[in-house]
């Protein structure tokens, strides 16, 4: 008996491409599974809850990062002006509830856009760019708060931090917030002509550019958005915090990358979705949740999992797009 | 057609720098008229093209569409026009599905959102109509060349072309493919949709296009009915040959006797889908071998398949009676092999480094000791090769973008001679240089011939060819159609064979 070696490659591809995309969510339900059954504590509403306020700010800034790297760029930024967002919200708000959303995601939002024309209008590279506004927005937010030495409390009887603290049915306001704009995104992911257009543009610039995608104005858009996520994760993570903590956001890029990565989306662009992102972050909150919970293994071997996990994902990835690509 | 011609080209200029790449051509395009486009390499019909299309802009002369005078700064510009190019290279985004890919941009909406259901539905009945049956959610790269080459065709018609523009399209297209394509070409010319279609392959010309245009260095040498023309005539324009004619090459005009022995090059059954079709031919130690055919053909395909530079599916090749375990640019060197690439910007030399530097490139392995390089040897060889050749060179240490073609070309030779090689596989070596450069190249090869080398010469220069080779291998379509020995060798018969082979 044999079969056909076109049904082969056929089902090859077929079973690669489920493992590109729900790879994530299978890991995650597995990792849940497990932790489950070996922590008692692990089950728990309260574990669950936890683990989903903590993972609402990665997911803001990670859909961000799923649209840039789905175009084919990447933005290192996003660490700092997620911070930077925070010091901002947590200054304004001595102004009022709407003067600390309003501040944060006009200044971010600007940041996002002058990486999107910098990268688009003047064609340099996505690495270079955001890494110049990563060291940016660092050195403006230390500026604001004398070097760091000053943090700016939100006043405590302003409505502000409701927005961070406040729970329905025993989950922070976040984690809603998140979830719309994941669901949200999705959608203009796939349903868009603004989502069709970043596909097309990280699948192949060029033959997007011939087809009449108006790339330029679809990257500084893409930018733009990545800003102001980036600056409303920041917000909220200040609303919950009750006050703008400088030190926070650094390193949260890579989070955001690996999560995106993790999730099934392509490092090199035009493809993705934003629930394997989804997938993504929730798995590295599990980890580190995990991790946390053994208590005697500290907190930097939670670094050397998600970081063997993402190398595992990479190579994965890799080796199921050569598997589809050699059909 | 009595009507206003929907394109009108009038006495279009184009130059650039050095080269007057278009001069003076001009071109009617009726509504519906399937139009033919040919010409050798460098003849101007890419420039054309991009004219046409927006990505350059016509120095002087008119060009009228739909009855108004245009003048594109854009390739968007065109498009919006309804001019709509379909290139060699399928130019659409293969990790979307095949029904994103060909409503992109024009995606059918429902309440602000893209109405998938509708969209899939579309494209396939879009797709069933030019024989293309998938299913449409699939990435395009799961498709088969010949089926993404029609979801661009689609896509192309879909958005309101009036005119479309063919460059090689079927040069990656199986034969089954090739007559879906024709049947859809001819549908769209009943629908009053014009067609400027780019090809090689004249058989497929005579079966589809109303006229033709042949472009020559730049101008138009011949524009009428194709049915008036006969392939002979239609080859003898492009190569730009009135059939007879007196040679002024520097080849010795005796044919060389092949010395004896085993042949120093054996190449058998190398065979490369949609490319080459088992072709076989021999070179004997001092024989120059023409191969022959027009552009596409797969002249330099197969030299470089011979050297490994392109994979093969099949084929093996002997040096000096060895067969090669593999075919890569490695073993290829090893055995003694070199070559000329026909683009020698591109392949070959190296215009940021010096004349030195680039003779020695590929000797470096051979000349080391220890991991170093002696500078002494390295001088020496230099020396040696720049008098042999008559390299033209202020010192070995002038940049070599500095140097004409010829000398350009004379340092990559140098380059491969001082490795000694056994079999020389020259492709296209006198294009781009000028007529003194071009006469010295050419009595090298001869030398190098009467030397003991094995040469196989390739090049587009019926002239070149036919003087220059003791036996020439003509090629079409990727397969070998004849050849031609000793007294055999002349225009008449080279061009027949192409013709009628």
């Amino acid at each position: 008996m044999t079969v056909p070696a076109d049904a082969v490659s056929g089902r090859r591809e077929l079973v690669a491409g489920f493992v590109q995309r729900h790879g994530a969510l299978a890991v995650l339900a597995l990792s849940v599974v497990t932790a489950s059954l070996v922590f008692e504590s692990f089950a728990s509403f309260d574990n669950a809850s936890g683990i989903a306020i903590q993972s609402s700010f990665l997911v803001i800034v990670a859909i961000g990062m799923t649209f840039v790297i789905i175009c084919g760029g990447i933005d290192l930024s996003v660490g700092s002006v997620f911070a930077l967002g925070g010091v901002l919200a947590a200054y304004a708000s001595r102004w009022g509830t709407l003067p600390a959303l309003v501040v944060p995601l006009a200044v971010c939002g600007a940041i996002g856009l002058l990486n999107g024309v910098l990268i688009a209008r003047l064609r340099l590279a996505p690495f270079i760019v955001t890494l110049a506004s990563l060291l940016g927005a660092r050195g403006l937010l230390l500026s604001i708060t004398d070097e760091g030495a000053s943090t700016y409390l939100v006043p405590r009887e302003s409505s502000f931090v409701e927005i961070g603290r406040g729970t329905l049915w025993g989950l922070g306001y976040p984690v809603f917030l998140a979830l719309a704009l994941a669901a949200l995104a999705g959608l203009v992911l796939q349903r868009s002509r603004f989502g069709q257009s970043i596909f097309a543009i990280g699948g192949s610039q060029d033959a997007a550019a011939m087809m009449g995608v108006p790339v330029a104005r679809m990257k500084v858009l893409t930018y733009t958005l990545s800003g102001l996520l980036a600056g409303l994760a920041g917000t909220l993570n200040a609303a919950r915090l009750g006050s703008g903590v400088t030190i926070l956001g650094v390193g949260l890029e890579l989070d955001a990358i690996a999560a995106v990565v993790i999730g099934g989306t392509l490092l090199i662009g035009g493809a993705g979705t934003i629930s394997g992102t989804l997938s993504g972050v929730l798995l590295l909150g599990v980890i580190q949740n995990v991790i946390n919970q053994i208590g005697n293994l500290g907190s930097s071997y939670q670094l050397v999992t998600s970081g063997a996990f993402l190398a595992v994902v990479v190579v994965v990835q890799t080796y199921l797009s050569r598997t589809q690509r050699l059909h | 057609m009595d009507s206003v011609p929907l394109l009108s080209v009038r006495g279009v200029c184009k130059r650039f720098p050095g080269v007057l790449a278009l001069q003076d051509v001009s071109l009617d395009l009726p509504a519906g008229q399937v139009h033919a486009l040919v010409g050798e390499n460098g003849a101007g019909k890419s420039t054309l093209i991009k004219v046409l299309t927006g990505v350059h802009r016509a120095d002087e002369g008119e060009i009228a569409y739909d009855g108004r005078p245009v003048d594109f700064h854009q390739p968007k510009q065109a498009q919006q026009a309804g001019i709509s190019t379909i290139y060699q290279e399928v130019n659409l985004i293969p990790l979307m599905s095949v029904a994103r890919n060909l409503f992109l941009g024009r995606e059918p909406r429902r309440f602000g959102l893209i109405d998938l259901p509708r969209m899939n539905r579309e494209a396939s009945e879009t797709l069933a109509r030019y024989g293309v049956h998938v299913d449409v959610r699939k990435p395009l790269r799961s498709l088969g060349l010949g089926a993404q080459q029609m979801v661009a065709l689609a896509r192309a018609v879909a958005i309101d072309a009036k005119l479309l523009i063919m460059d090689e399209p079927t040069s990656s297209l199986e034969p089954r493919e090739v007559e879906t394509l024709f049947g859809v070409v001819r549908e769209l010319s009943q629908r009053h949709i014009s067609i400027l279609y780019v090809s090689h392959r004249l058989d497929e010309l005579y079966r589809l296009c109303d006229e033709v245009t042949v472009l020559r260095d730049g101008r138009v040498v011949h524009t009428g009915p194709l049915a008036a023309i006969d392939k002979l005539t239609l080859i003898s324009k492009m190569l730009g040959r009135d059939l007879g004619g007196d040679g002024v090459t520097k080849f010795t005009h005796d044919r060389r006797a092949a010395l004896p022995g085993p042949p120093q090059l054996r190449a058998e059954g190398m065979d490369k889908r949609n490319l080459l079709h088992d072709i076989s031919f021999e070179v004997r130690r001092g024989e120059v071998v023409g191969l022959g055919g027009l552009l596409g053909s797969g002249r330099s395909e197969t030299a470089k398949a011979i050297v490994g530079a392109l994979p093969v599916d099949r084929g093996s090749v002997w040096v000096g009676g060895r067969r090669l375990a593999r075919l890569s640019t490695a073993a290829a060197i090893k055995a003694g092999m070199a070559m000329l690439p026909e683009d020698r910007k591109a392949e070959g030399i190296i215009a940021d480094l010096s004349v030195r530097e680039n003779i020695v490139l590929a000797a470096m392995p051979s000349l080391h000791r220890a991991g170093l390089v002696s500078r002494r040897r390295q001088d020496q060889i230099v020396d040696v090769f720049m008098k042999r050749l008559r390299i033209k060179a202020s010192s070995p240490q002038q940049r070599v973008g500095e140097l004409s073609g010829g000398n350009q070309q004379k340092v990559l030779l140098a380059r491969w001679l001082c490795l000694n090689p056994r079999v020389l596989l020259l492709d296209e070596p006198t294009r781009g240089i000028d007529v003194g450069a071009k006469a010295e190249v050419q009595a090298l090869i001869d030398e190098l011939a009467r030397a003991g080398l094995a040469v196989v010469l390739i090049s587009s220069d019926l002239e070149e060819l036919v003087e220059g080779a003791d036996r020439v291998v003509l090629l079409k379509a990727g397969a070998v159609v004849g050849e031609l020995a000793g007294d055999q060798v002349d225009e008449h018969a080279v061009m027949g064979m192409l013709a009628h082979g």
